[in-house]
């Protein structure tokens, strides 16, 4: 990818995809909250902190930032800042860049 | 056509429609609805009530009509409780009542109504609430009784369609408020849909005797149709009900083309509507008043009396008696009489209205602070009681009643994505509260019952949304509205008459006063529990007439204000709506996609049963003349066993990894090591997700220094494929490979048995085939039968094999070849079972068959495969003492006493003597795989038993409803060639 679109604000369920650009919310999957990084060395982790990266998750009522895939589109994966109460996706960006 | 008027209408009456109703033949006009043409022969009784049996006409004139449900059709055409306020009439058109046996006129169940003190509401609960198990049967005999429409008797013939459909602003209604804003909006340039759901827009102006700017109404409306359909940018959806309204303006909506457009193909049309901003003009409903026998025939809606009037010049009655409590029930009264019909006018409120005063001043004869407390007339209303001022009685003759007890706003679609209502005491009803973002709600609905200021309303509004979407202001100055009807103004609430006789509330359900007051006498307080107790608005007018009315009594009874009783949050669907359109064109071969291989025909040429795998055709045996499956499978094993069998494997996925870290992603999917796989070699891999389960398996090749080609089970390839990509993506960016899917591209043609290495001899292959320089787990690229091909040697079956790949198009072509050069060899093609029954012979799983998400594969016994040298997915979580537990569910074979019994797949396994338990005998295992071996000769099966690997030898059973316990002996999983010394030849 040579240049990067802009980051889109978003009000309605149609997403935007970093790539793509607006498409309905149909076309996408649903991957998780983001930024739960592998730890690099699992070996070394109590039962206890692989659970934590295992299965715990903020679960915030308000703004979450999470992974989403253009799975019946150009099926790359991004990130997107969604209201868990309105459903309201403010902000989408491409995997491994700062949020705008 | 005794009730038709000579003159007026909107009726095309030399476009003359002969149509029955219960077998009769009548005759109306092109413009008419069934009710309407129902109404001009003279018919209001159309239908039984669905409890008590009473016998029900024509009230409302649009969505709300509760009791005009007919049966549409005949034979599979045929559709159940269609409104027949809302069914164009159409030539040829048959009618059918619900209810009513053996006919309207004398219904043998009307002896429910005698029997109605003792069926109040929760009756059929309380009465038939036991023995446990009893209510399905009574409900044999009640549901019958209770008319519902029948449904077809074969599958739909109709078409229907889907549709997407994007806009920047949505209408919704076509009446004065939602036409101004679609005409502003269109000349601002805004893109506009404008849905209506009649099929003639106008709404309330289409009976109205106002003219605009000097204009009748209608010719008003057909002007700003005629320019809004010149315009490119707006779409008019006419016949179209938007029935939801859901998150971020997403809208669901209905078109009907049935009896609009003759020439569509289709019958509805389902649209899914997003919209940048929506604008709400949905009008309002007239609401009844409850007193007693307020459900004869010829009771109805004022509005409703005169819509019949004016747009269809039909006059329901030539007697009639307006009841009132506001002023909009005059302009009735007036067409009443310019239609020629007597009026009496009973006006509940204490003090005339400057309405009632000019009403009088015309002469005509009004009651008032009167009330109507009950009517007479078995089959047709014959008189009302009215109560006057004074306390005395007074009973009028009459063959119509009209009633207004105010108008409720349609909130429902502004209710549906949980926008707030808010009580207006002046109406006595609910509006939009104007609390969603990007949403108007004007005209009636929001409570603005004045023409003209619905207008004004609606211009403002268009402006404001047509400014926030970057356009100008339309400037449209406001006509000047005459003689417009008036809307519910000076109304007095008024609920429930009091009286001696029902009085229905929600006459679908036949919901009387008397039971609300049951309900908060059985201690109901919110309204939600009075409603779902009394089945208050549970029809499928979702209460459209009767909600507010029942807040209204329940409110009076409790002695509070109605906002404080709370109104239940209105849920899609606005009006019915047809399964058929929400299902599309997604029915028989297009319900879901199916996959065949390239060699497909081949297998229906050859008699193959197939089983889907997936959205794939599997072959899953071929018999013979004369064989069963048992007998096919048997004869298919034995074949591959002793000569060669040929398999279609082309459904496997196939997955191409290419890059400098192919082998990198590799080590880190899958448990076992790849770092020294050579060139042409391939290895069996196993995948786990991230808590240690089986997710699945394959063998991968490696095909140069940095190609890979990875296999993946039929049903898993689509996951594996996302599965893959997501780590990459998200986890491994820095990662520097690629991944294709290839599944398609690829025919492969498996196969099995000692003769198999002969026969690709005998078909011509530029590939050394001996056992030295083409070993067990390799791979080679070169020719075979004339076709660039891959072929891996592997096996499933135990036996010598071989894995043909070509590019897809040469895969019918090769399969052909393969029995040609196999004949000499009795080649025989077998399917999945023979398949599964071999493999299951060697103690190998099938992932989904085998697994279930929940095994691991220590619990496979296949601890040794995971590599201690590297991490990978899920192998963290195998350390967990959970997974470490002895008595986990472990992989064994299950041994049968009897050797002809097939165990049934999915038994549980208990122990001990399971003959004396009572059901508290507690699982120990399960079967996952269970066939008749004919090489072995016996039945066997595979599965789970807790802490199985050591009891082998251990007697247990496995559990079978039918056949009772199975007594068995635990053993290893494989059983056949446990040297493989058949696949390494």
């Amino acid at each position: 990818m040579s240049t990067v679109p802009r980051p889109w604000r978003t009000d309605m369920l149609t997403i935007h995809c970093p790539w793509c650009g607006p498409r309905d919310e149909t076309e996408f999957s649903y991957g998780g909250e983001a930024d739960i990084a592998r730890p690099a060395a699992p070996d070394g982790l109590s039962d206890a902190a692989w659970a934590d990266y295992l299965f715990m998750r903020t679960n915030p009522k308000g703004w979450h930032c999470e992974q989403w895939n253009h799975a019946h589109g150009c099926r790359r994966w991004f990130k997107a800042e969604r209201h868990t109460v309105t459903y309201e996706i403010r902000v989408t960006w491409p995997m491994h860049r700062e949020q705008p | 056509m005794k009730a038709r008027l000579p003159t007026g209408g909107e009726i095309q009456r030399d476009q003359p429609l002969s149509f029955t109703f219960n077998g009769r033949a009548l005759q109306g006009y092109a413009g008419d609805t069934l009710a309407s043409a129902l109404l001009a022969n003279g018919i209001h009784r159309v239908n039984r009530s669905i409890k008590l049996h009473r016998p029900r006409g024509i009230i409302g004139r649009g969505p709300e009509e509760p009791n005009a449900l007919l049966q549409i059709g005949m034979g599979a055409h045929s559709l159940a409780d269609q409104r027949a306020t809302q069914v164009p009439l159409q030539a040829g058109l048959t009618a059918q009542s619900v209810n009513g046996w053996p006919g309207l006129g004398f219904d043998v169940l009307a002896v429910f109504d005698r029997a109605a003190k003792l069926m109040p509401a929760g009756f059929y609960y309380k009465t038939f609430m036991g023995p446990t198990g009893w209510w399905e049967r009574y409900e044999r005999v009640i549901r019958p009784a209770a008319g519902m429409g029948k449904v077809p008797d074969g599958p739909d013939p109709d078409r229907y369609e889907k549709r997407y459909l994007h806009c920047s602003v949505l209408v919704v209604g076509g009446g004065v408020a939602g036409l101004t804003a679609a005409l502003a909006l269109g000349r601002s340039g805004v893109p506009v849909v404008l849905a209506n759901e009649d099929t003639a827009f106008g709404g309330a102006l289409r009976a109205s005797r106002a003219s605009l700017d000097g204009q009748p109404a209608r010719s008003w409306v057909a002007g700003v149709v005629a320019e809004l359909e010149a315009m490119a940018h707006v779409q008019l959806l006419a016949a179209t009900s938007v029935f939801g309204h859901y998150d971020q303006h997403f809208l669901g909506a209905i078109q009907r083309f049935d009896g609009v457009d003759g020439e569509s193909p289709i019958r509805e049309r389902f649209w899914k509507i997003r919209c940048e901003r929506l604008v709400l003009a949905g009008g309002a409903i007239e609401r009844p008043i409850a007193f007693a026998n307020n459900d004869r025939p010829g009771v109805m809606t004022a509005s409703a009396v005169r819509e019949y009037i004016e747009r269809y010049a039909v006059l329901p009655g030539r007697s009639a008696v307006v009841f009132t409590n506001n002023d909009s029930a005059y302009a009735t009264a007036y067409s009443l009489i310019d239609a020629g019909a007597r009026v009496t006018l009973v006006d509940s409120r204490a003090t005339p209205s400057p309405a009632a005063a000019q009403a009088r001043a015309a002469g005509i004869h009004i009651h008032q602070g009167a009330q109507v407390d009950n009517t007479r007339g078995r089959l047709h209303i014959r008189s009302a009681r009215i109560r006057r001022a004074d306390g005395g009685h007074d009973t009028l003759d009459c063959d119509l009643l009209a009633v207004s007890g105010g108008w409720n706003p349609s909130v429902h679609l502004y209710s549906h994505a949980r926008g707030e209502l808010r009580w207006d005491d002046e109406l006595a009803s609910f509006v939009a509260g104007n609390d969603l973002a990007g949403v108007s709600a004007i005209g009636a609905m929001a409570g603005t019952f004045d023409t003209g200021d619905a207008m004004r309303d609606a211009l403002a509004a268009a402006d404001r949304i047509a400014q926030t979407l970057g356009h100008a202001s339309a400037e449209i100055t406001p006509p000047v509205v005459e003689n417009a009807e008036p809307g519910p103004t000076r109304l007095e609430p008024l609920w429930l008459v009091a009286g001696t006789g029902p009085a229905f509330v929600d006459l679908q359900n036949d919901v009387k006063a008397s039971d609300l007051k049951l309900a908060l006498r059985e201690g109901y307080r919110s309204i939600e529990h009075v409603k779902r107790y009394s089945v208050l608005g549970f029809g499928t007018d979702q209460g459209k007439l009767g909600n507010i009315l029942g807040l209204g009594i329940v409110s009076e009874l409790l002695a509070s204000h109605p906002a404080e009783i709370g109104t239940t949050t209105y849920r899609p669907a606005w009006s019915p709506v047809t399964f058929g359109a929400l299902v599309g064109g997604d029915t028989g071969a297009l319900f879901d996609p199916v996959r065949v291989t390239p060699m497909h025909a081949w297998h229906v040429a050859r008699g193959a049963v197939f089983e889907d795998v997936g959205q794939w055709k599997r072959a899953r045996y071929y018999p013979r003349a004369g064989e069963d499956m048992d007998a096919a499978v048997a004869r298919e094993c034995l074949a591959t066993r002793d000569g060669v069998g040929v398999l279609d494997y082309s459904t496997l996925g196939k997955i191409d990894i290419q890059g400098p870290d192919a082998v990198t992603l590799l080590e880190r999917v899958y448990v076992n090591n790849w770092q020294k796989l050579a060139i042409g070699r391939c290895r069996y891999g196993l995948m786990l997700d991230e808590n240690g389960m089986v997710l699945d398996d394959g063998v991968t090749a490696r095909l140069g220094e940095t190609h890979y080609l990875m296999t993946t089970s039929t049903g898993g390839a689509a996951r594996v494929m996302a599965w893959l990509e997501q780590w990459l993506q998200t986890e491994w960016p820095d990662l520097d490979v690629s991944l294709t899917s290839v599944t398609d591209q690829w025919a492969t043609v498996s196969l099995a048995g000692p003769h198999s290495r002969d026969l690709i001899r005998r078909l011509g292959t530029d590939i050394d085939l001996d056992a030295d320089a083409f070993g067990f787990m390799s791979i080679r690229t070169g020719n075979v039968a004339g076709a660039p091909a891959r072929v891996q040697r592997v096996s499933f079956t135990g036996e010598l094999g071989f894995e043909i790949s070509v590019p897809a198009d040469y895969g019918a072509a090769l399969l052909e070849a393969v029995f040609e050069a196999g004949e000499p060899f009795g080649v025989t093609p077998y399917g999945t079972e023979a398949m599964h029954v071999m493999r299951a012979e060697k103690g190998f799983i099938i992932v989904g068959q085998d697994t279930d998400g929940s095994i691991s594969p220590l619990d496979l016994g296949m601890a040794a495969m995971v590599s201690a040298r590297k991490d990978c997915i899920g192998r963290r979580s195998l350390a967990r003492s959970e997974l470490r537990r002895p008595d986990r569910p472990q992989w064994v074979g299950l041994l049968p006493d009897d050797p002809n019994q097939v165990i049934p797949e999915g038994a549980q396994i208990v122990g001990g003597d399971p003959v004396g338990h009572s059901g508290q005998t507690p699982m120990l295992g399960w079967v996952t795989s269970s066939y008749y071996a004919p090489r072995l000769g016996y039945a066997f099966a595979l599965g789970f038993v807790n802490g199985g690997r050591d009891r082998q030898g251990d007697r247990l059973y496995a559990w079978d409803l039918e056949t009772g316990p199975i007594p068995l002996t635990v053993t290893a999983p494989a059983r056949y060639d446990l040297e493989g010394s058949r696949q390494n030849v």
